[in-house]
């Protein structure tokens, strides 16, 4: 008869276990049975933090759809496993299920430690460590101010930064004397703070909270040993996690003194037929915080139910994270408590980069390693470390930075086979190889193929320079091909664009393409042409080229309708600008909004009514706001100092100077920029591709941020500028960028994928190291030259505005748009409605 | 086979699509200038649930002819009406020609 196997915990580490255990040679011997007390399954704790930024539940489960009832496993949801009758092999659950086990596994996971200081359970006080706590915040965040994080280790920050983008003012209060004390030391700690607060977070070290009371401005007040107090609304407790050992320690298994479920290498507990994995359990007196060395007890308990012999034999604890945008890592012994460690440092104040080398007594081997501010070697000093590699003469050349071009660090083919690539999934060297061998020659094939890089995801860099090298050593070229249709990069093409003087796709496609094109490569190409000769867009040869946005100089909406976007340059409009917007919106029944690019956008228009609609915005003075291309979008301003009393410089008269400039560029991908009238930075200018913020010297340039999915903030290219110099530093990054990105590359992706990166950008830009910026500029000249508002070229061709109806042999609408009114406006349909709608309209 | 009228050639937009109503319903019609050829398929996107597809860019994916939704950007075969990202999704697909200066379709 076929035995049971029970496990209690549906986490990152439990459903790790039945993701392996199906795949294994004994699946067949046990029934499986889990409990899984969250209302959930499995989902990705390491990437929770990724559901403020728009990730839903769903996007975070580990679970496959289909996954318990494919492999026949019993899934008890939502309800936890209550006590163990190991007597009996039994285990009760809390909603009264009673189930007999003949082997148990134990991955209860941990909960988060919140210090018993008086108050501790007051009003929004809260933790971080499920999808319903992060719900919590959300809620809590709504009607609060200020944040306070209670510990200043990997996860407080993580949560610091969840705090900060909720809008909060956010403190950091962390008992021990330095951020993330466990992980870095001294140094590091000092650099890593000093890099939180530039972010707008504020840190309090050697802080004892003694007692939280009744806020007098905020909900909270926190309370220190040291007398001092903190008013803030929301409390977030993140001082350290504790196993959770309850069930275990009920039932009589061995605890240990501070907590933990103690295993044997084998992963058994007291009892053999009970075994504890993850965050649980306790091993050699240690309890690992991280998913990689639970995911590798499982293995260990899957690998020995099989019959087979395996062991757990402790697991490393480098980390490499990035917390709020600052590269963090640690490797091995970080804090050299290696006898007769020597140590290397390496610091830098300008940029804020900390460094430190442990190495063994005789210089050979890396022991630990300390990175703040710039990760960029743990690939490569992790691998010195866990494979025990020859250190060179020199080791502090290996954090030393880079002067001249030689080669970074450690090549992937300096690796020896058994070098351990991926530690989440243990994937070695040879493994990638082989996969590679195997012909999975993409970076995604390699993943789905053996699993690297899917886990934390930190070594995606090496296992992407691994398989380059490899591909490189079977003489393959690595694809870098726009498509099937082009053999050759975006920046190829320009370049043949430039020097083949070709000025159609069918040209190009016949000169140097094949087939007859796809929807990456007409666009990418159509907007090379437009860099480059800056025809009107809709001209026959071009046409077939654009996206349906620029085919119709809008942006299509979810039901096929049209949003209208006019031009107002710098966000400036006068009344009468605003009450002729208003009649159109009006007498088109448009719904209109203002956007975060300081315009108003109107939506709802059907396809047939644009020229209508343009000819009349065109009448009143309007012209095209370029939405729909990828193309300078907005020139956001703040007032400046016409009427701001911080003001220092007009920052809203440059803004308009400069949107009328670039207007109409077309460009690899859309380009915000912003203008700021003093360091106050009200127009968010750090945000933005191209960001100008006035200062009593002059104007200062930044460049490459941008908001989004993945905000970056921008870096500071040029300081004290003169408006000539200002704007001609523009032209040159603006043409530079157009000439050499990829397709759909904004500027921050572009710069960070440059070899030599910001520096290397300045040299071109600024110092003309390329002797290129005399071209730059004159073909930035030219297509200011040739602007012209394409709404108006379009409104004057009657042929052109044959396209403009949604039939080609009827001026019937399409009848599936449908709007239905909400707060006064417009709105499209939703399908119930559209539904009834219909019904309605036939009866 | 019955045959409708659609629209005139001269109405066509090369390498590009249009829309046209024919009993009843939203027929996208795509025109390929370089090999003179048509397509017809049903004008509506099943995954954006609107009548968008004529207005979608076209071209050819591993030898097939294909459009791209100028909504969520999957592609359907002109000549069959087969989604190439979702085996189990197939939208109406035509038979078109241009006979003396009209486009025709017949299904
Ligand atoms: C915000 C955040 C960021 C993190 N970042 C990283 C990172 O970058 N790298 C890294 O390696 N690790 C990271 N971690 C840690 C990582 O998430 C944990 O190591 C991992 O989740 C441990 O897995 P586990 O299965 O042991 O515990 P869990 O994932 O907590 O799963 C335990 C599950 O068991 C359930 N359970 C407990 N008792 C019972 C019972 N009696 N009956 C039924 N169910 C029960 C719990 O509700 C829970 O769902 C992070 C954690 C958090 C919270
Ligand atoms: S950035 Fe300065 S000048 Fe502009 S509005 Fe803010 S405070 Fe005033």
């Amino acid at each position: 008869m076929k035995q049971t196997l029970v496990v209690i915990g549906n986490g990152m580490v439990g459903q790790n276990f039945l993701a392996g255990w199906v795949a294994s040679p004994a699946v067949s011997a046990y029934n499986i049975i889990t409990f899984c007390e969250e209302p959930r399954p499995a989902y990705d704790r390491v990437h929770l933090s990724e559901f403020f930024a728009g990730k839903t539940a769903e996007d975070l489960s580990l679970v496959e759809a289909g996954f318990f009832e494919n492999h026949g496993i019993t899934l008890h949801l939502g309800d936890r496993a209550a006590t163990i009758d190991r007597e009996a092999k039994t285990v009760i659950s809390a909603k009264g299920v009673t189930v007999h086990y003949d082997k148990l596994v134990l991955a209860t996971g941990s909960y988060p430690f919140v210090p018993p200081v008086p108050g501790h359970e007051r009003k929004n006080c809260l933790v971080y460590r499920t999808i319903e706590d992060l719900e919590a915040m959300t809620a809590a965040a709504l009607t609060s101010k200020i944040g306070v994080v209670v510990g200043g280790g990997l996860l407080g920050l993580e949560a610091a930064k969840a705090l900060k983008d909720l809008g909060l003012e956010t403190h950091v209060v962390e008992f021990a004397p330095r951020l993330m004390a466990v992980q870095i030391d001294e140094g590091g700690g000092a650099v890593l703070r000093r890099k939180i607060e530039a972010l707008g977070v504020t840190v309090h070290t050697n802080k004892n909270t003694t007692q939280i009371v009744d806020g007098d401005n905020c909900v909270n007040k926190m309370c220190f040993a040291d007398g001092e107090e903190l008013e803030t609304d929301v409390v977030l407790f993140s001082a350290g996690i504790r196993p959770r050992d309850d069930i275990a320690r009920s039932c009589g298994l061995e605890i240990g003194q501070r907590g933990g479920i103690v295993i044997n290498n084998q992963c058994q507990t007291s009892d053999p037929d009970i075994y504890a994995i993850g965050e649980c359990a306790l091993w050699n007196g240690m309890i690992f915080g991280l998913v990689a060395p639970g995911y590798a007890m499982a293995r260990t308990v899957i690998a020995g139910l099989a019959g087979g012999e395996a062991s757990f034999t402790g697991a490393d604890m480098s980390t490499k994270l990035k917390l709020m945008g600052v590269d963090v890592a640690s490797i091995g012994d970080a804090h050299a408590r290696t006898q007769g460690a020597l140590v290397y440092h390496y610091q830098n104040g300008a940029s804020e980069v900390y460094k430190r080398l442990v190495v063994c007594p005789d210089n050979k081997r890396l022991l630990g390693a300390v990175l703040v501010g710039d990760a960029n070697e743990y690939g490569t000093l992790l691998q010195y470390c866990q494979n025990g590699i020859e250190l060179p003469e020199n080791p502090d050349s290996l954090i030393l930075p880079r002067l001249s071009g030689e080669p970074a660090g450690l090549g992937p083919d300096a690796l020896p086979a058994t070098a351990q690539i991926c530690s989440c999934y243990e994937v070695s060297k040879a493994t990638v190889c082989s996969a590679i061998e195997a012909g999975c020659t993409t970076l995604n094939a390699l993943k789905a193929a053996t699993k690297a890089g899917t886990g934390c995801g930190g070594c995606v860099p090496l296992l992407k320079s691994v398989l380059n090298c490899e591909l490189a050593k079977h003489g393959y070229e690595v694809n870098t091909d726009l498509c099937e249709h082009f053999a050759y990069t975006r920046q190829d093409l320009y370049n043949l664009v430039r020097i083949g003087e070709i000025k159609s796709f069918a040209e190009l496609l016949g000169k140097h393409g094949k087939g007859h094109g796809c929807e990456i490569c007409k666009p990418a190409v159509a907007s090379i042409l437009a860099s480059h000769w800056n025809d009107y867009i809709l001209k026959q040869e071009h046409l077939g080229l654009q996206d349906t946005n620029d085919t119709f100089l809008a942006n299509m909406q979810k039901d096929g309708t049209y949003s209208v976007v006019p031009r107002i340059a710098g966000g400036e409009i006068s009344p009468d600008m605003l009450i002729a917007l208003g009649r159109v919106g009006k007498k088109y029944q448009l719904y209109t909004k203002i956007t975060g690019g300081q315009r108003i956008d109107l939506f709802g228009a059907r396809l047939e009514q644009l020229p209508a609609i343009w000819k009349e915005l065109i009448d009143a003075g309007f012209e095209t706001g370029h939405a729909y291309g990828k193309s300078l979008r907005t020139v956001k301003s703040c007032v400046g100092s016409t009427w701001c009393r911080y003001g220092v410089d007009d920052s809203v008269g440059l803004a308009i100077e400069l949107e009328n400039r670039y207007k109409g560029l077309r460009s690899p991908h859309k380009i915000k920029f912003a203008v700021s009238g003093c360091t106050r930075e009200c127009a968010e200018a750090q945000g933005k591709d191209v960001g100008v913020i006035a200062t009593e010297n002059g104007w200062s340039l930044y460049v490459c941020g941008n908001g989004g999915m993945k905000p970056r903030h921008a870096d500071l290219f040029a300081t004290g500028l003169d408006k000539a110099t200002l704007i001609q530093y523009i032209d040159r990054f603006l043409m530079f960028y157009v000439r050499t990105a990829d397709r759909l590359q904004r500027t921050s992706v572009w710069m960070e994928n440059m070899e030599g990166g910001l520096d290397y950008l300045k040299s071109v830009v600024i110092t003309d190291k390329l002797g290129l910026c005399g071209e730059l500029e004159q073909q930035m000249a030219r297509v200011i030259d040739t602007y012209q508002c394409e709404w108006k070229t379009t409104i004057e061709n009657e042929d052109k505005l044959k396209r403009f109806r949604h039939f080609i042999n009827s001026d019937q609408p399409d009848d599936n748009v449908v709007f239905v009114e909400e707060r006064g406006q417009i709105r499209p349909a939703n399908e119930d409605e559209r539904k009834h709608f219909k019904i309605l309209e036939v009866a | 086979m019955v045959w409708f009228d659609v629209c005139g050639a001269a109405d066509l937009q090369p390498d590009s699509g249009i829309c046209a109503l024919v009993q009843d319903q939203q027929i996208a019609v795509f025109y390929f200038a370089n090999s003179q050829k048509v397509y017809a398929i049903s004008n509506f996107d099943p995954f954006g649930q609107a009548n968008v597809l004529s207005r979608g860019l076209i071209g050819d994916i591993s030898g097939q002819a294909v459009v791209a939704s100028p909504l969520y950007k999957q592609h359907f075969n002109l000549e069959t009406g087969q989604c190439l990202e979702d085996a189990a999704v197939q939208i109406p697909a035509y038979t078109a020609q241009i006979v003396n200066g009209r486009v025709q379709i017949s299904w």
